[in-house]
């Protein structure tokens, strides 16, 4: 469904990604991996051409996306619900315009119809009494809910999460993993995760990426993931005290 | 025009490579700005059926329009009365001060009115729309709106720009009336003249191209305020830092702007 095919992205002298390629598959959750810097958040941004590869190309299906522009590429970024690393919300308006920007810009829906599915989605991510309050009013893990539920209220195909558990609490942190797995499994949406948090990965990912380098330095499932010998995955895994021998699930 | 990523120029290794590097840089960022320009009035054309844009229009006249009187109104004056003192000193010593008013009658329809008004905007608006829009593209929050399919052109800068443009020649022929006001008070207690006098004469020299030209003078700079605050904004880079050098590029930018293409328009009217 996406794929990167030899991506290779240059800040500079520096080389970010390095000739990457891998698919996304179609109802996966596909989980990206990695320190900071290393280009987790610059892939997700070449998936909706925020940024253009230096070289390689990014398909969605059979579009190349790093051509694409005007109506082409808007129809592309239409499936596409984009969860920022810091929630990206608009500061000057409240939580519930926030999250019904989208729609009132660019669906025909009615007022009565508009305030339904944005109370819907709100309540999916726990905020259903939280609408009238101002961004600034609202904690940092408060403002990544609502970006989701702003990603998510025009029902795309695929979400990309940028560290939606970042800087959460333990249970609020369940809680999205929980959301993006339910998302995935009950309306079959796409998911990209990018996270630092191995936990989240193993729980929720179907298959888990790690970049190092600017290279995906593995590519496999949990099970597989967990007990690989690769010294980059190793030292990951040792930091977060995960063994290979933990049982899937339990920590 | 919205650019996350620096741009790229080749090395250079000698001052005459430099210098012509800068030219060409010079060059790109005003043929961006003037694109830019062209985008959010064409962008304009949306006013006419999107009410939440005519909501933002009003707003933003609000917040360009109305709270930066109390500044302009101080600075105005002030003008006004340094003018009628400075000429005032001059024309007493051949007993002229009764033309103290067309003096700054005339200055200030011409050149000052415009000419404050669009150094405080600079100041005080162009500013905080660079540092406003700086800080939602640093927070991806532009990003976001690029994802969702809504210009940011269209959604945040052709508001402002509209604003901009009604509010300047409004904020502009206050900046004159307050000026010829506290000429008058300098007038009346520094040079002996009675109101009336003062008046008159000034009334009597105010033409009504002078007024005209002062107008489409501030309108040039309101455009040229809002365009420059919202590149440096759109092209803001490294976090708060970038905020703070984008913030601060508008306004240097906007005032030489300002100079320059204050002087150019006169010169076309007055030949
Ligand atoms: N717009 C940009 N301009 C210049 N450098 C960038 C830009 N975006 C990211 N980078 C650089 O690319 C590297 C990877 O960034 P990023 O993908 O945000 O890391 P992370 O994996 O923590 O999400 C960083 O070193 C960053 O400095
Ligand atoms: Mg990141």
């Amino acid at each position: 469904m996406i794929r990167f095919e030899s991506v290779t992205k240059q800040f500079g002298r520096r080389k970010v990604l390095d000739e990457i390629s891998f698919e996304i598959r179609k109802g996966e959750v596909f989980v990206i991996v990695g320190a900071s810097g290393t280009g987790k958040s610059v892939t997700l941004k070449h998936m909706v051409r925020l940024l253009t590869p230096n070289a390689g190309r990014v398909m969605i299906d059979d579009v190349v996306i790093n051509h694409a522009y005007g109506r082409e590429l808007e129809r592309v970024r239409e499936r596409f619900g984009y969860l920022f690393q810091g929630g990206a919300l608009l500061a000057w308006m409240n939580v519930f315009d926030n999250v019904a920007l989208p729609l009132r810009e660019k669906t025909r829906m009615g007022k009565d119809e508009i305030a339904r599915k944005v109370r819907e989605t709100l309540a999916m991510v726990g905020l259903e009494n939280d609408g009238d309050k101002m961004p600034s009013e609202i904690s940092g893990g408060m403002q990544k809910r609502a970006g989701l539920a702003r990603a998510i209220v025009r029902d795309p195909e695929i979400v990309l999460y940028d560290e939606p558990t970042s800087g959460l609490d333990p249970v609020t942190a369940r809680m999205i993993d929980q959301l993006i797995a339910r998302l995935n499994r009950q309306i079959g949406i796409t998911s990209v995760v990018v996270t630092h948090d191995l936990h989240s990965a193993l729980t929720i990912g179907d298959r888990i990426a790690m970049l190092k380098n600017g290279k995906v330095a593995e590519l496999s499932t949990p099970a597989e993931f967990r007990k690989s010998r690769n010294p980059a995955v190793r030292e990951f895994l040792d930091a977060q005290f995960i063994t290979p021998e933990a049982q899937e699930g339990g920590f | 025009m919205i650019v996350r990523e620096p741009r790229q120029f080749p090395e250079t290794t000698n001052s005459l490579q430099n210098l012509g590097r800068r030219c060409l840089v010079i060059i790109g960022e005003t043929g961006r700005c003037g694109v830019l320009l062209a985008q959010s009035l064409w962008a304009a054309r949306h006013l006419l059926v999107s009410r939440r844009m005519r909501r933002e229009t009003v707003a933003q006249m609000y917040v360009a329009g109305i709270r930066s009187i109390p500044v302009i109104t101080i600075v105005a004056v002030f003008t006004g009365m340094i003018l009628a003192l400075q000429t005032g000193l001059v024309l007493s010593r051949y007993n002229q001060e009764i033309y103290v008013g067309s003096g700054v009658m005339v200055t200030m329809l011409r050149e000052m009115g415009p000419f404050m008004t669009g150094l405080i905007l600079a100041a005080c608006v162009g500013s905080s729309m660079a540092a406003q829009l700086g800080t939602m593209m640093v927070n991806d929050e532009i990003a976001a709106l690029e994802i969702m399919s809504i210009d940011p052109v269209r959604f945040l800068m052709t508001p402002r720009m509209v604003a901009m443009l009604v509010m300047t020649p409004v904020l502009s022929f206050y900046t004159c009336m307050m000026g010829v006001l506290g000429g008058g008070v300098v007038a009346m207690t520094q040079l002996n003249l009675k109101w009336s006098q003062y008046m008159v004469n000034a009334m009597d020299f105010a033409d009504i191209k002078d007024l005209y030209v002062g107008l489409f003078k501030s309108v040039i700079f309101g455009a040229t305020i809002v365009t420059v605050a919202c590149y440096e904004g759109f092209t803001t880079e490294q976090g708060a830092v970038g905020v703070g050098m984008a913030t601060r590029r508008s306004v240097i930018s906007a005032f030489l702007l300002i100079l320059v293409l204050g002087y150019f328009v006169t010169r076309i009217f007055y030949n």
